[in-house]
């Protein structure tokens, strides 16, 4: 039946991963990686697209050891690259606390948090560079908050029993990222590395086999840009706005891991995203996206819906016996503090059974109530004050006076371009690192998490690895005129002049609203065999009528940000379908991804290791994507059922 | 409720500007203000109109993507960004001017957005600390009392939105610039190149055509991360130092 | 190997902008404090012609004989002239400046008529280049005035006591004289905080909550003040 959608091919055969012990591996593998003479470097150029912390961090470092870095992203300033957003802080195994941490633990807890999808030997790697980013994160300034010794602070973080999480009060994405992107400009002042902002990539450039350039587009004047290099690096973020509405930045896409994807780069994974239960609900039709509220909000707070489906009086109103603590009647040892996907779909099936709150019955209350009295309002103002304040802020509702309203919203996505051990996807000279791969983290990310990788890849893992690939480079120089060039070149005019030439009379957003709406429904929270081939049939006519009926004003050749979410939305439609195809093909649950039918009698996700202990690597294909498996074994880490009881 | 926006359209750099009005009904006062400029465009597309041109990204007031000029106010009447301002602080029947930021050394692009890249040259002119990868010490071997640490994390939350430039009357780009070097120059790993970061990072400024600044303050007013006043000085003070020096 | 940055300074720092700024803040105090003494000076002539007479007297004689004659009056007058030609040029280059970087588009920067006072702007800070202007001005004449007493309103006098007393007795000298002391005040009024911030001795978060801005009111109000009492003291009938 799921054969109707794709089309099984090889196994993965190679993923460059060493072997040995677990500890020695990056090791030994640096040692046999080859390396680049100092002098040869700055004949080799290496294209870099994204500036987050993944991409700016590993611009910087390959422009440091001398490459020439040529660096693209869609916003005005490197800066603004959506790591900026991210609050919690950053894991790294420093030990500092004498609780018991180690790198080895942070192995385990990433393996164990992945709900074993993800690749041993990646996991262990990033627990031990982890080390080293903090370091570096140091010594460029990054002010992260410190103890009145003077040394360095922790918390713990997404429910881990150690304290391992460093943080700059509720920005560590944006001082870390600042810190990068100094670093970086470091290198634009020295001339290693070429800054092109508002400049959004639009295609790949395969030449021989090899990755070896890029299709931009100027969004300022409009003009279609080639450019070639060495190697092409991909670290262009998270598809999360798939859902339209999701906690990452506007203009988050999966424009440029799509376009490679087309050319031939495995997609690893699609299915798997987070879904944080803590966002502020949605407050109207017109709502652009979501925000997210920390996670330790649920430490104090309390969640409710009305007893009574449809009740809609005012919280103050509803008397505590007509109120349902859903979480602590049914999770009793753990309450309101379940890992993340529980929250979240229980919050969902309130709502389904109409009991949700607020416009639209999307959100619970998150009650602080009983601790106000317990701890008293100024503890809680302590605590939590600049969190209440954020919420009043969008609100215009006073969390200390009536109940918050929550509600879950995607957040990361664990998918991404397939790469190996070193990084580079399964085309010759095309590397992807940061949340845009799909590697590290397999099938649910940590807390704190992400921004580990991103730096683990763009300072530590990828100029190491890159250079095996470069030690035979300069490659042969590819002309304007190469026939791939103008090709790729020709592929991206001829789509922008389609899109332009439809003149319907649908806008972009809703197109965007309603594939949004169609993935949250069937393939967000819980998915069902049902549908996802609903879903995937409602994509496919959606796809269609926005082919044929979608307008975009204006012109190809100026400023056009109509022109620009057209190109994106188009992509997601593609995105869309194979995520609901990949998580049809997965008959189990696991980390993000619950099916419904794979549950036991107590409604916990359910693992079927012995079918789908693989990494879902989809080719791209005209009529059907091909599956490609990569097989996932644990030789350090017993493979067992994730319990919260 | 109903509101009049009155909005700078200019078809790009080299085109006359001039206030275009809308009149709008229905606005819900829980939109944010971006999204209310998302219902204008909406309509504008379908009536075959040129959607008015913004910069937004992360909606969450900590890119500093955003940002426009609104009733003659960076980032409008509160202390936050354009993105997280809502319209509940405006009233039914009201008219709302929008303006991009205005300053020879942000040029306007189209519409409502501007060219803010000379941000991004100043920092290039030493608004880092030399740090290459690798050669990092570990971390704890350098502790930073925690009132210095907070300091600098408090001029490092500026988040390059160009605010300050906008409401300065002078155009100046002092509060940005000097909030950088409070940042580093606070740090004791920022003492190395603390002369040379200010002497080439106020050159940058000058020849990026800001003006300069004669502490009117407007600057901090408009910053949507409250930068303090104080940072300037310290910036004076570290050029004096480093024009003595030199 | 690393690729290191290298810095070539194409300019002086001693022409950025925040030099001349900080040449403008000296220079200002310098005759802040010039003004300040002045002021003690003029207000003797509350103590009488003699008093006042000997007082201008002793200016030339002072430190005599290690200084000729004049000659602390020849070493003030350089540093004034020094500071209003540094202030002065200064000035004039950095108002050029700061008109093209605000985008000055034929004098209004936004086009909106709403929030044009601002935030923490103040009148003072507004108006310290026509106020600088005026005080230009104003000087030019009062040195023809009273030191080379060219312009005389009132009548000559080789007493400069009587020189002052001729003068305030015509109601225009007088006004001449408010409007310019009105124009000292409010340049005082920003200018001394501001040349205490561009020295970098801020360590307030906002302007209005520098303790630097409360000194400057005081000195500015005193100033003021203190400049008035003589020719209002005069043309009221109350002194001289
Ligand atoms: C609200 C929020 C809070 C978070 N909090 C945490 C946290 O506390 N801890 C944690 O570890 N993680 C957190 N995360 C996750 C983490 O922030 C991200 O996963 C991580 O920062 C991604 O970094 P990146 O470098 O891979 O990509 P990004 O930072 O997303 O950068 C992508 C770059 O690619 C560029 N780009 C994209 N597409 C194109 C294109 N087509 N052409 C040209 N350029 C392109 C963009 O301009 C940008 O420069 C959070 C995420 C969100 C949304
Ligand atoms: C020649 C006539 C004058 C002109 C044109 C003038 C103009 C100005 C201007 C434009 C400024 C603001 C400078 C800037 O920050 O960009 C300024 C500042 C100042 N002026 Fe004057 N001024 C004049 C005379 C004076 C006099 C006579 C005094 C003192 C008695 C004085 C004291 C000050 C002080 C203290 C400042 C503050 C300096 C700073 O901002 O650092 N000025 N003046
Ligand atoms: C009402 C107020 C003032 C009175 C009564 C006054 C009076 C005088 C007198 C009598 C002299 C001549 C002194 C002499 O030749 O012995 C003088 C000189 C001078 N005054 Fe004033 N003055 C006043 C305000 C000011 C102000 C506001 C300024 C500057 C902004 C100023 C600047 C000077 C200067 C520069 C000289 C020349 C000093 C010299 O001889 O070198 N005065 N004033
Ligand atoms: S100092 Fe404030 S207003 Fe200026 S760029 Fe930084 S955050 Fe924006
Ligand atoms: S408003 Fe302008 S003048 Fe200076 S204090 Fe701020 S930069
Ligand atoms: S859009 Fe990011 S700060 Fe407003």
């Amino acid at each position: 039946m799921t054969l109707d959608y794709f089309t099984l091919g090889d196994d993965i055969a190679d993923t460059a991963a060493p072997g040995g012990p677990i500890e020695k591996r990056w090791d030994l593998h640096k040692f046999n990686l080859k390396l680049v003479n100092p002098a040869n470097r700055r004949k080799i150029k290496v294209i870099i697209v994204g500036t987050g912390l993944a991409g700016a961090s590993a611009a910087a470092t390959l422009g440091e050891a001398g490459y020439q870095v040529v660096s693209f992203c869609y916003q005005d300033s490197p800066r603004r690259a959506h790591s900026i957003a991210a609050q919690g802080g950053i894991n790294a195994a420093k030990g500092y606390r004498n609780d018991g941490d180690s790198i080895y633990r942070l192995f385990y807890d990433t393996v164990k948090g992945g709900d074993f999808r993800s690749r041993e030997s990646n996991s262990y790697r990033l627990a031990q560079v982890s080390v080293n980013i903090i370091d570096q994160c140091v010594a460029q300034g990054v002010p992260f908050a410190r103890e009145y010794g003077g040394l360095l602070d922790n918390r713990s973080f997404g429910g881990v029993q150690v304290s391992r999480t460093f943080y700059a009060r509720g920005q560590t994405g944006q001082q870390l990222l600042i810190g990068a992107y100094q670093a970086f400009e470091r290198q634009v002042a020295a001339g290693t590395v070429e800054d092109n902002t508002r400049h959004e990539m639009l295609d790949l450039i395969m030449v021989d086999g090899r990755a070896r350039g890029v299709v931009v587009r100027d969004m300022v004047t409009g003009e279609i840009e080639t450019h070639t290099a060495d190697a092409v690096v991909l670290a262009t973020g998270g598809y999360g706005n798939v859902y339209f509405l999701s906690t990452n930045a506007m203009g988050c896409n999966v424009t440029a891991s799509w376009r490679a994807h087309r050319r031939g780069a495995y997609f690893g994974n699609p299915c798997y995203t987070q879904i944080h239960p803590t966002c502020i609900p949605v407050s109207g039709d017109y709502q652009s996206k979501l925000t997210l509220m920390s996670e330790s909000l649920r430490n104090d707070g309390r969640i409710w819906v009305p007893k009574k489906a449809g009740d809609d009086r005012h919280p103050s109103q509803i008397p505590e016996e007509e109120r349902d603590y859903y979480l602590e009647r049914i999770y009793p040892s753990f309450g309101n503090l379940v890992p993340r996907d529980i929250a979240s779909r229980a919050a969902k099936y309130q709502c389904d059974d109409g009991k949700g709150v607020g416009p639209g019955g999307l959100g619970v209350y998150l009650d602080f109530a009983s601790a106000i009295e317990r701890l008293g309002r100024d503890a809680v103002e302590a605590k939590y004050g600049n969190l209440f304040d954020m919420y009043a802020q969008i609100t215009g509702e006073d969390p200390y006076s009536q109940p918050m309203r929550i509600y879950p919203a995607v957040h990361y996505t664990m998918g991404g371009l397939w790469v190996d051990y070193d990084l580079q996807s399964n085309l010759q000279g095309l590397f992807v690192t940061g949340e845009a791969n799909f590697s590290d983290q397999g099938a649910n990310r940590l807390g704190a998490s992400a921004l580990m990788q991103g730096l683990a890849d763009g300072y530590f893992v990828l100029p190491n690895t890159i250079a095996n690939y470069l030690a035979s480079a300069p490659f042969e120089p590819v002309a304007d005129d190469h026939e791939a060039v103008v090709e790729a070149r020709n592929a991206v005019t001829e789509r922008i002049d389609k899109l332009m030439s439809i003149q319907g009379n649908r806008t972009v957003d809703s197109f965007h609203k309603e594939l949004g709406n169609i993935m949250w429904e069937y393939c967000g929270m819980e998915r069902t065999e049902e549908g996802l081939i609903k879903a995937i049939g409602l994509i496919r006519e959606l796809k269609a009528e926005f082919w044929t009926n979608v307008k975009v004003t204006g012109a190809p050749d100026e400023l056009n940000q109509t022109l620009e979410r057209a190109g994106r939305v188009a992509d997601f439609f593609e995105l869309g379908e194979l995520m609901c195809i990949d998580a049809l093909n997965r008959a189990e649950s696991c980390g993000g991804h619950f099916r419904a039918e794979s549950q036991t009698e107590d409604g916990e996700a359910m693992r079927h290791d012995d079918q789908f202990a693989y990494v879902a690597a989809w080719e791209f294909g005209d009529e059907k994507p091909v599956l490609h498996k990569e097989n996932l074994e644990y030789e350090f880490i017993e493979m067992k059922a994730r319990s919260y009881k | 409720m109903k509101i009049t926006v009155r909005i700078w359209r200019q078809k790009n750099a080299n085109a006359k500007g001039s206030l275009v009005p809308y009149e709008m009904d229905n606005i819900s006062e829980h939109m944010s203000f971006l999204e209310m400029l998302d219902v204008l465009n909406e309509r504008l597309t379908l009536e075959g109109e040129d959607p008015v041109s913004f910069d937004s990204d992360c909606r969450e007031g900590i890119c500093g993507m955003c940002g426009v000029v609104i009733n003659g106010q960076p980032h409008g009447p509160e202390t936050t960004t354009t993105c997280q301002l809502h319209m509940r602080t405006f009233k039914d029947g009201d008219v709302i001017d929008i303006e991009p930021w205005k300053a020879d050394a942000f040029p306007v692009i189209k519409d409502l957005v501007v060219d803010r890249g000379a941000f991004d040259r100043i920092i290039q002119a030493g608004g880092y600390i030399s740090a290459p990868t690798g050669s990092a010490p570990e971390a704890n071997n350098l502790p930073v009392p925690k009132h210095d640490a907070d300091h600098a994390f408090e001029a490092a939350t500026c988040i390059g939105c160009g605010a300050c430039v906008a409401a300065c009357p002078n155009g100046s780009a002092m509060l940005f610039t000097a909030a950088k070097i409070t940042h580093l120059g606070l740090l004791p790993q920022g003492q190395p190149e603390r002369d040379s970061r200010v002497l080439g990072m106020v050159e940058q400024m000058d020849a990026e055509g800001f003006g300069g600044c004669t502490n009117i303050g407007e600057c901090t007013a408009a910053c949507p991360k409250g930068i303090p006043l104080d940072v300037i000085s310290r910036l004076n003070r570290d050029l004096m130092g480093a024009i003595a020096r030199s | 190997m690393w690729v290191a940055t290298t810095k070539n300074a194409r300019r002086s720092p001693l022409s950025s902008t925040v030099a001349l700024k900080i040449s403008m803040a000296v220079s200002g105090l310098i005759m802040v404090g010039y003004l300040l003494l002045h002021m003690y000076g003029n207000l003797k002539i509350f103590a009488g012609q003699e008093a006042f007479d000997e007082y201008a007297h002793h200016l030339r004689v002072f430190g005599e004989p290690m200084l000729p004659e004049n000659g602390l009056l020849w070493i003030v007058r350089i540093v004034l002239l020094l500071s209003i030609v540094v202030h002065f040029h200064a000035a004039v280059r950095l108002w050029a400046r700061n008109k093209r970087a605000s985008g000055a588009q034929g004098g209004k920067r936004y086009h909106t008529n709403k929030n044009r006072k601002g935030i923490q702007r103040s009148y003072a800070s507004f108006t310290l280049r026509w106020g600088g202007v005026i005080i230009l001005l104003f000087v030019v004449y009062h040195l023809l005035h009273l030191t080379a007493n060219i312009i005389a309103p009132g009548g000559r006098s080789d007493s400069p006591f009587e020189r002052v007393v001729n003068g305030f007795e015509i109601w225009w000298v007088v006004a001449i004289y408010t409007v310019s002391m009105l124009a000292v005040g409010l340049h005082l009024w920003h200018g001394m905080w501001s040349a205490f911030a561009t020295l970098g001795a801020n360590h307030s978060r906002t302007r209005v909550g520098s303790r630097w801005t409360k000194l400057a009111w005081v000195v500015a109000g005193a100033i003021t003040i203190g400049f008035l009492l003589p020719p209002w003291a005069v043309f009221l009938g109350l002194a001289g």
